[in-house]
């Protein structure tokens, strides 16, 4: 069986890779796909917690997880939507202001 | 068994970094499919079949169609050439987050010894739903009226006049 350090190893890489992207990339919609990476991320560290102790919570966290980035990601995108149709450009820089 | 973990961790993390370098919007949503994907197998092999499929059905089948639907409602084409691109993001912000993977990798390294896994828990749909609708109940009922706020909110948003 895999040790919990190597899970976690995993999913620490997968969250700097995020973070990682977050900061680099100016594609909104990237940007976003890179918090989702972060997300499961998260998720593979309470899964990986909840075989090893064993408790079954960690999974039941996962779950919540999944349902808040789903309406989370909902929100997210009809802002995005939006937002390109005010300022008609989807890099970061062209949003960044919040003057008309 | 063990091998197929480090294949399916060898593969969301290419997947992962490839989600990060790609220059096209589509092509990082069709990487980051492949992570989820990925990860589905690696909860398979920690013996979390429900969260699994959960991620397959959920995580990747519908929040993923969400996100390339809308770029191509938008017409999220190629990005910016490189240029536009932060340099302090680059040249500061990568090799901080680099070190700080590795203060991480060597915390982990040393907290968790090499112990063998105790016995799977069942952790089937029942087991879930057990759990989801005594203990964990109230955070269940919230996250539904969460999911009703976020159905209301991505309607008026997405309005032509707001």
């Amino acid at each position: 069986m895999v040790p919990l350090a190597h899970i976690l190893a995993l999913s620490a890489v997968l969250f700097v890779t995020g973070v990682a992207g977050f900061i680099v990339r100016r594609n909104v919609i990237t940007i976003f796909m890179c918090i989702e990476l972060m997300l499961n991320a998260v998720n593979l560290a309470f899964v990986g917690f909840s075989r090893y102790l064993p408790n079954l919570d960690g999974q039941l966290f996962v779950f919540f997880v999944i349902v808040v980035a789903a309406a989370e990601a909902a929100v997210g995108l009809a802002i995005i939507v939006a937002l390109y149709r005010n300022r008609n450009s989807l890099t970061i820089d062209d949003i960044a202001s919040m003057k008309m | 068994m063990a091998a197929l973990f480090y294949i399916s961790a060898a593969v969301a993390v290419i997947a992962a970094v490839s989600v990060i370098l790609q220059r096209t919007p589509v092509y990082s949503a069709l990487s980051l499919i492949v992570v989820l994907c990925a990860l589905a197998v690696v909860y398979l092999l920690l013996g979390a079949e429900f969260i699994a499929m959960l991620q397959i059905i959920v995580y990747a089948g519908a929040i993923m169609v969400l996100f390339v639907l809308v770029i191509m409602l938008l017409n999220a084409g190629r990005e910016q050439p490189a240029w536009r691109e932060s340099r302090m993001a680059r040249w500061l912000g990568v090799p901080l987050l680099a070190a700080f993977l590795l203060g991480v990798l060597l915390v982990v390294w040393r907290q968790f010894p090499r112990v063998p896994a105790p016995a799977p828990l069942d952790s089937g749909p029942a087991a879930i739903g057990h759990l989801l609708f005594r203990a964990y109940v109230l955070p269940f009922e919230v996250t539904s009226v969460l999911i009703l706020v976020a159905i209301l909110g991505a309607v008026v948003l997405a309005k032509k006049q707001l």
